[in-house]
């Protein structure tokens, strides 16, 4: 018979670390999902979800139980994501220049006509990739959590532990940082 | 060129293609033999440690003599100030005399 979360939780806590395997199976492939949000290599997302595994296995007792260990585990997650985006800030200087065939053929469609240019070419989530890899970290993450998973301000303040006002902050600080990274790429494109 | 659209068309793209969920194989495994294992003492700790209490007692040791020398002073004892000053001193009285 399967056992709840709950139950799991209560018999890693008094001592029967096997039953913390059944949740790192469940789970697994939320976090995985999470963490290819922020980085790009397997080897990196794989450190990022060892690293949130890890942490909910110490800090399990502070689980209350009060919501679902899910809404619980995907708060370590994102905050461990966000703590790897700060260590591994790369240069965010990088200009457009350096963009493949393939990106600067999508951006030529796109100027020529806007709907000729497709949402769901390659070349587009690469495009897509490169942005966000230019944002800072906090706007990284709130222009993930906001625009592309389509989270409301509340559900972001619980999961960053950031309050409300500061989300809001962030979010209109983050669209006008990609807003100017846009501009970027055009300017030097399209000078 | 409209900025905004291409932000919109960029971000729709992201949506429309979620990373995937896929596990390595032996994931499982692998995060029950780490959490599992015997920690390791870590050297850096230690010495932390042992340099934050040599911190704190140093701390406690002054705040000790920073209250009792005023007290000792305003009692009328100086010998200890005195002691110091005369250990001090002394080897330059002795430059002196040999000078």
């Amino acid at each position: 018979m399967e056992l709840s979360d709950a139950e799991l939780i209560a018999a890693v806590l008094r001592g029967d670390t096997a039953s913390f395997e059944p949740l790192v199976a469940k789970y697994s492939p939320r976090v995985f999902a999470t963490a290819r949000r922020y980085a790009r290599r397997e080897s990196e997302v794989e450190d990022i979800v060892q690293e949130v595994w890890a942490k909910a296995f110490q800090k399990l007792s502070s689980f209350r139980g009060e919501a679902p260990f899910e809404h619980w585990l995907m708060r370590l997650a994102v905050r461990t994501c966000y703590d790897f985006l700060r260590e591994h800030q790369r240069s965010r200087e990088r200009s457009f220049t350096d963009l493949t065939d393939p990106e600067n053929d999508w951006l030529e469609a796109f100027v020529r006509a806007p709907e000729d240019a497709s949402e769901d070419s390659a070349a587009a989530r690469q495009l897509v990739e490169r942005l966000l890899e230019m944002l800072s970290p906090p706007a990284r993450l709130i222009i993930t959590l906001l625009e592309i998973e389509d989270r409301t301000v509340k559900e972001i303040s619980a999961l960053t532990g950031w309050s409300v006002p500061l989300v809001k902050v962030r979010a209109f600080r983050a669209r006008a940082e990609m807003r100017k990274c846009l501009q970027r790429i055009t300017k030097e494109k399209y000078l | 060129m409209n900025l905004p659209e291409l932000q919109k068309k960029l971000l729709v793209a992201a949506r429309r293609n979620p990373p995937g969920a896929q596990v390595p194989y032996a994931f499982e495994k692998r995060i029950m033999a780490r959490l599992t294992e015997a920690p390791r003492p870590s050297e850096w700790l230690a010495w932390s440690r042992a340099l934050w209490f040599g911190a704190a007692a140093c701390a406690v040791i002054a705040l000790t003599v920073s209250v009792w020398a005023p007290s000792a002073a305003a009692n009328g004892d100086t010998h200890f100030s005195d002691g110091i000053v005369e250990t001090i001193m002394a080897s330059s009285d002795e430059f002196d005399s040999n000078w």
